[in-house]
């Protein structure tokens, strides 16, 4: 077992230079493993919202006394966010042909649309008239729909970290991936908040 | 036009080696770093371990009161499994997994850094609760809701949650670099039935954490809402369900406990071809089944709820003892892989044979703890105690050592001392066998976990003092570890690069290997590309065509055996 033994290698081939590289670029990859975790974090809190709905009497799951849910609003912020979806989308298809002015105009409606539905969901938060404290619904409407907002004001961050690469003109039709990657990422956040409003506002 | 070329000395520039182990981005180093973090960790919940077991030598209280030891069992199990056992391993992925795979590095460096240096924080954050009036003291499970706010009110069980949220944080971005790794950076020719097993567990490894590890954090997110924010998803005091938590836990729990032992499974299959000159017996099939036994894993968590009375008993308990048959392929597969090889007894391969017989009875307690009738009479007894020393002690812990052997000179250039290595080996084993076997008659007895003292009538005193002894054993054990590992790095053996004749690309290059890994790879053509490079071709799976690509690159002598006449 010793290295004298080791009889003497053969050629070996050159290594290449660069992994080669084909398929979905790496950074993507990555962000649809991040995005599959994100599934599974938002699937372990509707799991808690539907197992505290399963133990109350059914037609008996309402806001806690002196509290309502504001359905309109509600809607309004969907729009906004499934608006902002699409805006962001036109960005994407925008660098993709190279074009960096629709990128940061794109990008800069996104983002001005998402801080807007964070805005839009505290103003909601203020005039509920129940707290998180409030029995089973409002511990599970203020989690869910809380840490929803959390994730799409990180998805903002990421816009505005765009917005600012977009500015300084770092981005062409063949180098954008951080772009793609925030967009993945901004529409997994829309289609959360989808699911989580259907089944809040809609799952009587 | 300028020139490209880089200046050859870019980038040497001097900097203090502190800074550098500080600052690195080299999987190599974030690997060694994962390991000595993950054996410091390993150490302080050893010496937790120890005090418990002092403290049950003999009935009576004699070296803590009740919330002592409640804080030393919980804080053994927690720092066990997540800061020893799962970052170990991983910390040996991200040394051999880029090597296996003759890349230059993980996918993603600096995500690589940052999942390492989340652990000792977070690890920090769970033991700094004896700094501010007692670490969290609930269990390693953290059942409610004897860990709600009302009956938990010590500042340790939020620090143990938010630590335990970095730690899982740390885990899940280190899942997304080795799929990404996986996918992304194989060298050309490695094709996925060509990768080494060890690289096949780590990716079904990484793929659980990616999947189960979220759902944790979503459940300490709320336990920590029900403890500080008055949250009612756990008390049933304000509405909540207790049981909601254990579905929650368990849903996480199980698949790490496969989390825990896949990547060990992975050590073995490579210790065990090499040791026995013998290619891994059943590589596909090994594969498959290390497929199979991560996909049950999501549909066993309730098998540690059946007392609970809130689950459906068959449906858990046969899908629990489905998880037996993949199991049974993989110790076929080392059985068969041992069968007429010529056997190699260095330390590596005594601990991998370790792995193999104690994993074997933790297995099979496993299944008698599948079956309800025969859980309902040990739930929460020591033989649940006994059960998951013998899988992860006996199982994961082995095979880390397998691992540590194995691997040292390929991160060093040195191997450990063999004589010493056995030392380690013989008093290990015997120990760990005495500390825990006896824990298997003690919960027959009926001896509940958890508990610091015990009648002197109940007649569990002579086992406990058996199992006192081996638990000093093992501590013994590590003092020629450590001497051996201190000793080799100062002044141990220099192998070479390859001292074992392996199998697979880690050894085709340099011990240690430079920051970039490869300067050449051999060309790669099955699952043991370095073998065919040193004893010739005629792999049945090589096609004529390689053969002639080979032949273009053939320029030096050095190819001992000649090519089987079948295959001209």
């Amino acid at each position: 077992m010793s290295a004298q033994s080791m009889p003497a290698r053969p050629a070996e081939q050159p290594h290449p230079k660069v992994p080669h590289q084909q398929g979905m670029p790496t950074a993507l990859v990555g962000m649809l493993l991040f995005i599959a975790s994100e599934v599974m974090f938002f699937g372990g809190l509707f799991a808690t919202y539907f197992n505290a709905r399963a133990a109350v009497p059914a037609g008996t799951w309402e806001p806690p006394p002196g509290g309502h849910l504001d359905l309109p609003l509600a809607a309004v912020l969907t729009v906004i966010l499934v608006a902002s979806s699409f805006t962001m989308q036109f960005g994407v298809w925008a660098i993709r042909r190279g074009d960096t002015g629709k990128l940061k105009l794109w990008t800069g409606i996104t983002l001005a649309l998402g801080v807007l539905f964070l805005i839009g969901q505290l103003y909601d938060y203020s005039m509920l008239g129940f707290g998180i404290a409030d029995g089973p619904f409002g511990t599970t409407f203020y989690t869910l729909t809380g840490f929803h907002g959390a994730h799409v004001f990180g998805g903002a961050v990421g816009l505005a970290i765009i917005l600012a690469r977009a500015m300084r003109g770092q981005f062409s039709a063949r180098n954008h991936v951080a772009v793609e990657a925030v967009s993945m990422y901004w529409h997994f956040v829309d289609v959360v908040w989808i699911a989580v409003f259907t089944t809040i506002y809609f799952l009587r | 036009m300028a020139t490209t070329t880089l200046e050859p000395r870019a980038g040497t520039y001097r900097q203090s080696w502190v800074l550098d182990w500080l600052t690195t981005v080299d999987h190599k180093k974030i690997g060694i770093l994962y390991i000595l973090n993950s054996f410091l960790f390993f150490f302080a919940a050893g010496i937790l371990a120890l005090l418990i077991r002092a403290e049950l030598a003999v009935p009576g209280l004699q070296f803590t009161d009740y919330d002592t030891y409640n804080q030393a069992f919980t804080m053994h199990g927690t720092i066990m499994i997540f800061l020893f056992i799962v970052p170990v391993l991983a910390g040996f992925g991200n040394y051999i997994v880029p090597l296996q795979l003759g890349a230059p590095d993980m996918a993603f460096p600096r995500i690589n850094a940052l999942s390492f240096w989340l652990l000792p924080l977070g690890g920090g954050l769970i033991f700094s609760g004896y700094l501010f009036g007692g670490a969290a003291a609930e269990g390693w499970t953290m059942y409610t809701p004897l860990s709600n706010a009302p009956y938990a009110r010590n500042v340790g069980t939020d620090l143990w949650i938010i630590g335990l949220t970095l730690v899982g944080t740390a885990s899940i971005l280190g899942a997304v670099n080795f799929i990404a790794t996986i996918f992304k950076m194989r060298a050309p020719g490695m094709t996925l039935f060509r990768m080494p097993i060890f690289v096949w567990t780590i990716l079904v490894t990484a793929t659980l954490i990616l999947l189960a590890t979220p759902v944790l954090t979503a459940g300490l997110i709320a336990l920590f809402i029900d403890r500080n924010y008055g949250g009612s998803f756990f008390d049933p005091s304000v509405g909540g369900n207790p049981i909601l938590w254990q579905h929650i836990f368990w849903f996480f729990g199980h698949p790490e406990v496969y989390i825990v032992i896949l990547p060990a499974m992975g050590v073995v299959s490579e210790v065990l071809p090499v040791f026995s000159r013998k290619p891994l017996f059943g590589y596909k099939a090994f594969v498959f089944a290390t497929i199979a036994i991560g996909l049950l894993s999501f549909s066993v968590w309730a098998h540690h709820m059946f007392t609970t009375g809130a689950v459906f008993l068959p449906f858990f308990a046969f899908m629990t003892t489905l998880i037996a048959i993949p199991t049974g392929v993989k110790m076929f597969n080392w059985l068969g892989t041992l069968w007429r090889g010529k056997l190699m007894l260095t330390t590596p391969m005594l601990f991998a044979l370790g792995f193999l017989s104690m994993f074997l009875i933790g297995g099979i307690s496993g299944v008698m703890l599948g079956q309800p009738p025969f859980d309902f009479h040990v739930q929460d007894t020591y033989f649940v105690v006994a059960h998951l020393h013998y899988v992860f002690f006996g199982g994961s812990v082995f095979g880390v050592f397998a691992a540590t052997y194995y691997w040292f000179p390929k991160m060093t250039g040195r191997r450990l001392n063999e004589p010493l290595g056995k030392i380690h080996f013989w008093i290990h084993f015997i120990g760990f066998n005495l500390a825990f076997f006896p824990m298997h008659q003690l919960g027959l007895d009926g001896m509940p976990r958890r508990i610091a003292d015990y009648d002197p009538n109940a007649g569990w005193t002579l086992l406990n003092f058996v199992s006192t002894i081996g638990a000093f054993m093992i501590a013994v054990s590590i003092i020629p570890f450590l001497i051996n590992v201190v000793a080799t790095f100062i002044n141990g053996e220099r192998v070479g690069d390859d001292p074992w004749e392996a199998n697979t690309l880690e050894w085709a290059t340099s011990s240690p290997p430079p920051p970039h890994n490869f300067d050449r790879l051999p060309p790669i053509h099955s699952e043991r590309p370095l073998f065919f490079l040193t004893h010739g071709h005629g792999h049945p799976a090589e096609r004529p065509e390689d053969l002639v690509e080979e032949e273009l690159v053939d320029e030096k002598p050095g190819d001992i055996e000649e090519r089987p006449e079948d295959l001209v």
